[in-house]
């Protein structure tokens, strides 16, 4: 089985006000490629800490991580910046979209970092664009959009690199049921062609529509629950 | 990598452009220290280059001699009436023994009232020879200027200068009419072309101007006037002696001015106890004024480096208040893979952008300078005459001369100023940490 990602007994300490946080005491966690999984838990219980591990914003105090065959715990902000870039897919709470570029350009980003610009990337955004229903709006700004609509064009955007897989952070927090419903039907049908989905989230509702719950409490997981007859995705189709 | 930095540079004018006035009113501040730069250093080359001309106008290749009336104390020790100053001797020796002189020219000058058919105007008197209209780039108008004959047969004719003709002769054509100078008559043969004021010489400020003059030989001066002349001063007559009141001397070469000037000073100090005479020599003067000008410049360009610095330091306070705006957008690009170097490439071209456009802007208002300074020139002389004519001259009549090398200086040190003061702000975006940065609201 390959692994999109591989978490080893990594600990995670912060120092504030001259005391010592343990944010996270020896998290073990393995995502196989195809899996979509919620990481669920109450606020301080350190599934935060260990998304910003995961997204390379952030490295561990001790531990391993592997995304892919790559070590990261040993990268340097640089390299970071590359896998960023290269290999991982942001969705936000809060949609996180650049205002002043459209959505065309919002959908780029990442490729630039990249250094891959040009009409073939173009289409590319365009496509995907398209794909989350956006092919009328890429000349929108941000702000003439919905909350909905916002949260697909960040959607686009994580895809537009072909990550490893897809981290997003609440991704239906900000948005009422029926757009969440959206969202999460856009997520699964994502999953179901092949993508890596890792979702934190506190909404057991949300939760319950991955293939897999793990639990966090005070740093450690305390469950590590897969759902009915919902294994990893077998078809890896490039999107 | 081209593509990169269009790319960046494109979403940096977008970003300028979200907040047009902000960014215009930084783009003025280096406009202004970038048109004050150009501004500047055309004033002080146009007033330089002016004052140049003037010296130049007195003649590179000239010795002045002027006589000099001796400090009180010494007359008044000797009481009575004593003769000073230049001689026809000087004159004589000076012409007879240092051969690098190929000319001299013995002047005597006078106030004196002019008038014809109750006109009147005040003027020098001068008394020459034929050399002098050369000597001093005097042009004739119409008529001639004096002759030799003229001298030797000491006849009162004389020639006006431009200003005097037409003060005196409004309406009638001076040739061949009689002015009236102090119970003597003479002929008028001549009238000059206007001429600019040279250099004030013999140490004193005043431009020496010759508008108001008339010429006349200086033989006819030395029999109807004569070394004497007798002014009544409040009560009590004062008389003054004096033979010559200047000799110009041309020397045959620029190389041997400045050694003649030595020897013409050694010859004189023989004859004259007293300090009753002054020696100009312009090409002294033109090396002084070259001396100024450096200094003029350095000076005009530590002003307009102080308004470049003002405009610069008007860029890092615009820059930190966008950075820490944009904190958010900066936590977005760092996780999406910008490196640390793409933040701050970013900045800076936003930096750089709003300062290249604040020194072209400036170097254009900087070639605007001539028609604007013409164009208040022409307005002040239209609204307030008066204060106009009590301005020097050189300012009066300044006609800024761009300074082709403060283009490209004022545009380098612009955009120079545009990566220096954005290079912090920048660093500091890029030394945010990514969490956060994302974290900000």
């Amino acid at each position: 089985m390959r692994y999109a990602a591989r978490v080893c007994q990594v600990t995670k300490e912060y120092v504030l006000d001259g005391g010592t946080v343990r944010a996270l005491r020896g998290v073990d966690l393995d995502v196989p490629e195809g899996d979509y999984l919620a990481v669920m838990g109450a606020s301080g219980s350190g599934k935060s800490t260990l998304l910003n591990l995961l997204g390379c914003l952030d490295r561990p105090t001790s531990g391993t991580i592997w995304l892919g065959d790559e070590d990261v715990t040993k990268a340097d902000d640089d390299r970071l910046s590359e896998i960023r870039a290269s290999h991982i897919g942001f969705v936000f709470q809060s949609y996180n979209l650049i205002p002043q570029l459209t959505v065309l350009e919002n959908i780029e980003v990442p490729l630039i970092y990249q250094g891959k610009c040009g009409p073939k990337y173009r289409k590319r955004c365009r496509e995907l664009a398209e794909m989350v229903g956006l092919g009328q709006r890429l000349g929108h700004r941000p702000t003439q959009l919905s909350g909905g609509q916002q949260q697909r064009v960040a959607i686009a955007r994580s895809l537009v690199n072909d990550p490893l897989f897809i981290l997003a952070d609440e991704p239906t927090g900000n948005l009422d049921s029926a757009t969440s419903e959206e969202i999460l039907s856009l997520l699964e049908s994502l999953n179901r062609d092949g993508k890596t989905i890792i979702m934190v989230t506190h909404e057991p509702d949300v939760g319950a529509r991955t293939r897999r719950i793990v639990r966090l409490m005070d740093g450690k997981v305390v469950s590590d629950r897969r759902l009915d007859n919902k294994e990893p995705c077998e078809a890896n189709a490039a999107i | 990598m081209t593509l990169l930095w269009l790319r960046t540079w494109q979403v940096g004018i977008k970003s300028l452009l979200l907040h047009p006035l902000r960014s215009a009113l930084t783009v003025l501040g280096i406009f202004i220290g970038v048109a004050a730069v150009i501004w500047l250093l055309a004033i002080g080359e146009g007033i330089s280059r002016k004052a140049q001309e003037q010296i130049e106008g007195l003649g590179a290749n000239n010795i002045i001699l002027r006589t000099l009336k001796p400090p009180s104390e010494v007359t008044d020790r000797l009481r009575g009436l004593m003769p000073y100053g230049l001689t026809r001797d000087d004159y004589a020796r000076l012409t007879a023994t240092i051969p690098t002189v190929t000319r001299a020219l013995p002047i005597r000058e006078l106030r004196r009232r002019f008038s014809y058919k109750g006109r009147m105007v005040d003027g020098r008197l001068v008394g020459s020879t034929p050399d002098y209209a050369e000597v001093t780039k005097l042009e004739v108008d119409r008529g001639r200027f004096l002759t030799d004959a003229d001298g030797r047969e000491k006849k009162n004719v004389c020639v006006l200068a431009a200003g005097t003709a037409e003060k005196l002769f409004p309406f009638e054509d001076p040739l061949g009419e009689s002015i009236h100078v102090e119970e003597q008559y003479y002929v008028v043969v001549g009238v000059l072309k206007p001429r600019m004021p040279t250099a004030g010489i013999g140490g004193s400020l005043a431009a020496q101007d010759f508008s108001s003059d008339v010429y006349i030989p200086i033989e006819t001066l030395r029999t109807r006037i004569g070394d004497l002349v007798v002014t009544r001063r409040s009560g009590s007559f004062e008389g003054e002696m004096v033979q010559l009141s200047q000799i110009t001397l041309r020397v045959d070469k620029v190389e041997h001015v400045m050694e003649t000037a030595e020897l013409v000073k050694q010859t004189l100090a023989l004859s004259h106890r007293i300090e009753d005479f002054g020696v100009t020599v312009p090409l002294e003067l033109l090396e002084q004024a070259r001396t100024t000008r450096l200094m003029f410049i350095l000076f005009m360009g530590l002003i307009a480096a102080i308004s470049l610095v003002v405009g610069g330091i008007g860029i890092m306070n615009i820059m930190l208040a966008t950075v820490t705006e944009r904190t958010r957008e900066i936590g977005i690009r760092r996780a999406l893979g910008a490196k640390r170097r793409d933040i701050v490439r970013q900045f800076l071209v936003e930096t750089v952008s709003l300062s290249t456009v604040g020194g072209l802007t400036g170097v254009l208002g900087g070639l605007l300078c001539p028609a604007v300074t013409k164009f208040i020139q022409a307005r002040i002389e239209q609204a307030f005459p008066n204060v106009m004519a009590q301005l020097p001259d050189v300012i009066k009549a300044v006609e800024p001369t761009i300074v082709p090398l403060s283009i490209p200086l004022a545009f380098i040190i612009a955009v120079t100023i545009g990566v220096v003061f954005g290079l912090y702000p920048a660093m500091r975006a890029a030394a945010m940490d990514p969490i956060e940065a994302l974290r900000h609201e």
